[in-house]
């Protein structure tokens, strides 16, 4: 368990959070730049020093502003992957690898062949950080974290200097530390798609204060929080299992408790557990099932409710077979149709809407196993 | 060709200037890295007196340097009864004055090179397990080598150079303190010793070139070394 509460005073922020994180999978850290989600790690690692608070990783306290511990940031074992890599200049790659390695301490997660094969980083050892690109040098700097075998992984948001293709280039590496390596990690990030492609769990941070924390699909869903979100961000998450492959349309259809949902192909075993996210703006609704129309996700429910949402717009949650799908429309619309909670309609959901970045899955089928600590 | 008294001057010189350059070396790495890390109360007295050898005419240093260490100073007369060093007249008082002139430009060439370290770089160093002195001294220390080394090339030219302090503090007294320029200076104060001065000043242009020259060419090893571009 990671127990976190700290109050610091920040020249442009009153910081003041308490959460705990579970030892196992990814929980997200989400919120707004300048919300200190930054600061929060920071603390964690022992970059910054606490007004006042505790910071315990298991039985390990990192920090006790009551009994007077400040652990120095050497003994804390925390890796820290940052934005900026910061790789070392001077060495070449399988020096900064082996640069926490060497300095290691405790239970040995993981060696050197198996991160830098897990990392796909091998052909990389002899280079020098500056002949690598973005992508590679964040791969290098999650390897060079994992081998100094911290106890405790923080990501500050470690795409976020990556263009879009690079970005999907390492997200399934993330994924693979997250299902085969058992260690705990933070991830912060303000990219929501990022968040619901990795987090089990998610605490959302805003102005300083932590505003929800709990599992992805109860947070994610909370019709409140589609502020903090982005109007056009919010949406739902929906967990489902890949039912089928058609190779000839390149499409996989994916089932939950509401029906099917036809999806761009993914490279995934049939069985395997997905977490699909649907932006609440890429949901239409209607009243009896379209025939002609492009649309193929066509889905029956039961409207629950419907939410303002400022300007022209209206949120409507729909139960399907016990999942919630939020459709983001205009008031013009609902009035036009006479949406009342309550009534049975479909949503209609674009295939080209869930692309790849939408679907992510939960737990990879291992190809091999790592001793976990 | 040179007379001995010439090449004693100039092997002197040689000698004063790397003696100089490299003692000042620690103590500038250490007032560099105070100015550049730290946010002690004294600060910025620390840097006026780091740097007060740069504006100060050097006479003036010269003769400080004359009431601290002099054979009556403070310092000077501890050293001498203690020890029995006596640092006026001695080529180890001319090794002191070319060091506290020459100081302050190492400890510039240091201090910019250590402000142009990312921290990140050592914050990163530290979450992978290292201690400060081990940070320091993997991370901080290698990446400001071009750094160093092109501070202490410029104490040497600068220590080849000296004369003011040199002169007033250590005196002019030949094969222990008078160095080039002081050789030159008494060369030119003597009937017919145009011609030496001349081939003295030769020596000097070309130790000096020499010196610049391979600055240049350490700085750029150390920075392709070190950052490999």
């Amino acid at each position: 368990m990671i127990d976190i509460r700290l109050r610091k005073r920040l020249s442009d922020l009153q910081l003041d959070v308490t959460f705990a994180a579970k030892s196992r999978g990814v929980t997200a850290i989400f919120g707004r730049s300048g919300s200190g989600k930054t600061s929060i790690v920071q603390a964690i690692a022992g970059g910054l020093v606490p007004d006042e608070g505790r910071i315990a990783v298991d039985d390990r306290v990192f920090f006790d502003s009551a009994t007077r511990i400040n652990m120095p940031i050497h003994e804390r074992r925390v890796g820290y992957v940052f934005q900026d890599s910061r790789l070392f200049p001077h060495l070449s790659v399988r020096k900064n690898l082996d640069y926490g390695l060497r300095r290691a301490r405790g239970a040995s997660r993981i060696d050197f062949d198996t991160a830098v094969e897990l990392l796909g980083i091998t052909h990389l050892l002899s280079r020098r950080p500056h002949n690598l690109s973005g992508g590679e040098r964040q791969r290098v700097a999650i390897g060079r974290a994992l081998l100094a075998q911290p106890s405790l992984l923080l990501m500050d948001e470690p795409l976020s200097s990556l263009d879009p293709p690079r970005k999907s280039e390492l997200l399934p590496y993330i994924e693979g530390l997250r299902d085969e390596l058992g260690l705990p990690i933070l991830y912060i990030s303000h990219a929501f798609n990022e968040v619901v492609r990795l987090a089990d769990n998610i605490v959302l941070i805003d102005g300083g204060r932590v505003l929800r924390s709990g599992p992805l699909l109860d947070v994610a869903s909370d019709p409140e929080l589609s502020p903090l979100i982005g109007r056009f961000e919010a949406g739902s998450v929906i967990e489902c299992v890949v039912a089928q492959h058609d190779e000839d349309l390149a499409l996989s259809t994916l089932s939950f408790s509401g029906g099917m949902l036809r999806v761009p192909r993914v490279d995934l075993d049939i069985g395997a557990p997905v977490r699909v996210r649907i932006r609440a703006r890429d949901v239409a609704l209607a009243l009896t099932p379209p025939v002609d129309i492009s649309i193929s996700n066509r889905l029956p429910g039961k409207l629950m409710s419907l939410t303002e949402r400022g300007g022209p717009y209206v949120e409507a949650s729909v139960d399907l077979g016990g999942a919630t799908l939020r459709a983001l429309i205009t008031r013009e619309s609902a009035t036009r149709l006479k949406l009342t909670p309550g009534q049975e309609l479909w949503a209609l959901v674009k295939t080209v809407a869930l692309d790849s970045r939408s679907v992510g899955f939960m737990r990879r089928a291992r190809s091999f196993s790592f001793p976990s600590a | 060709m040179l007379s001995a008294v010439e090449i004693e001057a100039f092997s002197l010189s040689l000698r004063v200037a790397l003696l100089a350059s490299a003692s000042c070396l620690l103590p500038a790495l250490v007032v560099a890295w105070v100015l550049s890390r730290t946010r002690l109360p004294g600060k910025s007295v620390l840097n006026v007196i780091a740097h007060a050898p740069l504006v100060l005419p050097p006479v003036v240093i010269g003769y400080l340097l004359l009431l601290t260490f002099g054979v009556r100073g403070p310092v000077g007369a501890w050293l001498n009864d203690t020890f029995g060093i006596r640092l006026v007249f001695s080529s180890t008082g001319a090794v002191l004055a070319a060091a506290v002139m020459a100081f302050p430009l190492m400890v510039r060439a240091i201090r910019l090179s250590l402000d142009a370290v990312d921290q990140g770089l050592e914050f990163a160093a530290r979450s992978l397990g290292a201690s400060p002195l081990d940070a320091f001294l993997t991370i901080t220390l290698p990446l400001i080598l071009p750094g160093i080394l092109s501070g202490l090339i410029m104490a040497f030219a600068a220590s080849l150079g000296e004369f003011g302090a040199t002169i007033t503090f250590a005196s002019n007294v030949e094969g222990e303190t008078r160095t080039l320029p002081l050789a030159i200076y008494t060369a030119t104060q003597v009937p017919d010793g145009e011609a030496a001065a001349l081939r003295l000043v030769v020596i000097a242009i070309i130790l000096s070139l020499l010196a610049l020259g391979l600055s240049e060419a350490a700085e750029r090893w150390a920075r392709r070394t070190v950052y490999g571009s």
